[in-house]
């Protein structure tokens, strides 16, 4: 194994320039894939900030029995769909109608008696915020005999259904053409390499190196490629994020095991074209 | 030691690049193959390296077979071999002690035994003080004597040498010719391809004539035994 690490290395010295090319090529190749799940990433986040507000809302009667509320929202709280369960007096439902519908503040002071009915607000768990979900929640939500009113913006929550599902396939497609072609140019770089040391297989072979001996040392410095190249590409995508935060604010970068990731999804396209590299190569020397 | 009984080898384009070939080189013992370019010196040898494959025919290479032998015993076979081509073959980024020590890291052989071994086969084709020379750095004759030693260290039965002196002067190819018949002098055989008729002539040793892949003289007279 040490002699393979020793050979892999000595790869680096003998060929720097071709090593430092096929490094560059790999983070490049590696920042597009990264650059663009970057931006699938803060969309998807963006998305999931948007999905936070979807809540369906059940007006109570006026003079429902707080012990009914109480239990009522027990009840709510255990449906599977559900996150938590806000109980909005009267008094605070007009105090948030002040703070947030400025402009009508004037119409509020007249009131004499609060028009505003107290409600439940059921915030609901990430992954049943869609339109089906709420629906279905909404509708057992009016089977509470002292539902006034159950409102969840139907229309809206579809139309955040429909971009999610855009977004998702749209992402998926175009991150895997992003994907595929890193792998290619990663493997059409390795093989260059592998194929410039053509004569060096055949002298290794003729001295009586066995498949595996030869082989070793190129993967291992396929990987090692990889793996730079994959540093690389992150620091690369950090330093685009920087340039562009100024712009977009709450951007986000990658967590450490997602840039780990990127890093091992880099040695590992440098192993395997290697491998594939000199396994075509030993078949014809 | 090296034994071919009636082989034929066709490529995959329908050439046919040996015919009937048979002959025995015995152990110890110093042989030419002579010929034009294209009469299938270097085939013979392919078939003995295990490079290639016999289309028809046998060729037995101490105690191995090359058609039945198994792709992951080849490297043992070579081995035990030492091969020696025209360009030398050595690797350039590799100094002349570095290139004939891989022939034995390839073996798994240990580190101390390695550095000695080195010495000794360096020392043996006159290059003990161009040791850390890089090829690029000798003379024709001097990396063909790098290539020698590196077959050598492995301590092989036979030496096949395929035109070893065909990018050399007059000089060097006479150092490097006296240099095969030492090493056959010590026990080793060589089997040599050449064109150089003058060299074949200044000997009495073996040779085999090869005319478009058939041999069309031996003078061990009946191809079979030793000389």
């Amino acid at each position: 194994m040490s002699l393979a690490m020793r050979e892999a290395l000595l790869g680096f010295r003998r060929a720097p320039v071709l090593s430092a090319l096929s490094v560059t090529t790999i983070a490049f190749a590696l920042f597009v894939v990264g650059l663009f799940s970057l931006v699938a990433l803060n969309l998807q986040a963006a998305l999931d900030r948007v999905g936070e507000r979807v809540e369906v809302v059940m007006y109570l009667r006026r003079g429902t029995p707080v012990e009914a509320t109480v239990l009522a929202m027990d009840d709510i709280q255990r449906f599977p769909e559900v996150a938590r369960v806000e109980f909005v007096t009267e008094e605070e439902a007009l105090l948030r109608a002040r703070e947030e519908l400025t402009e009508f503040r004037d119409i509020f002071d007249e009131f004499r008696d609060n028009p505003l009915p107290a409600s439940l607000q059921v915030h609901l768990l990430p992954e049943h915020r869609n339109a089906t979900t709420v629906a279905v929640v909404a509708d057992r939500l009016r089977g509470f005999r002292f539902a006034e009113d159950v409102r969840y913006g139907g229309d809206w929550v579809e139309n955040l259904d429909r971009l999610r599902g855009i977004a998702g396939g749209v992402g998926l497609l175009v991150g895997l053409a992003f994907a595929m072609t890193a792998v290619i140019i990663i493997g059409t770089t390795i093989r260059m390499t592998v194929l410039q040391r053509n004569r060096e297989i055949q002298i290794m072979r003729l001295v009586g190196a066995t498949d595996g001996f030869i082989r070793l040392p190129f993967l291992l410095e396929g990987a090692l490629k990889g793996a730079l190249g994959g540093l690389a590409a992150v620091g690369l995508n950090y330093a685009a994020l920087l340039a562009v935060s100024r712009v977009l604010a709450d951007s986000r970068f990658f967590t450490l095991p997602e840039a780990g990731a990127i890093v091992l999804f880099g040695t590992a396209l440098g192993f395997l074209a290697s491998a594939v590299a000199v396994r075509r190569h030993l078949r014809r020397v | 030691m090296i034994r071919f009984s009636h082989v034929f080898k066709a490529y995959p384009r329908g050439t046919l690049a040996l015919r009937d070939v048979t002959f025995h080189i015995a152990k110890g013992e110093f042989a030419f193959l002579v010929g034009h370019s294209g009469a299938g010196k270097s085939t013979v040898l392919r078939l003995i390296y295990g490079q290639d494959l016999p289309s028809e025919g046998e060729v037995k290479v101490s105690g191995f077979d090359t058609r039945r032998i198994p792709a992951r015993e080849i490297p043992r076979l070579r081995r035990r071999l030492g091969i020696v081509f025209q360009d030398f073959g050595l690797l350039e980024h590799r100094t002349a002690e570095e290139n004939v020590a891989f022939a034995l890291e390839v073996t798994g052989a240990r580190r101390s035994t390695i550095g000695p071994k080195v010495t000794r086969v360096l020392t043996q084709v006159g290059l003990a003080g161009k040791t850390s020379a890089y090829p690029p750095e000798l003379s024709g004759g001097e990396q063909q004597r790098v290539a020698i030693a590196r077959a050598l260290v492995n301590d092989p039965f036979v030496l096949l040498a395929d035109e070893p002196t065909g990018n050399l002067d007059e000089r060097a190819t006479r150092g490097i010719f006296q240099l095969l018949r030492d090493i056959n002098a010590s026990g080793t055989a060589v089997l040599m391809a050449t064109h150089d008729l003058d060299l074949v002539r200044s000997v009495q040793y073996r040779s085999i004539e090869l005319e478009h892949g058939a041999i069309v003289f031996d003078s061990a007279a009946d191809g079979e035994g030793d000389p």
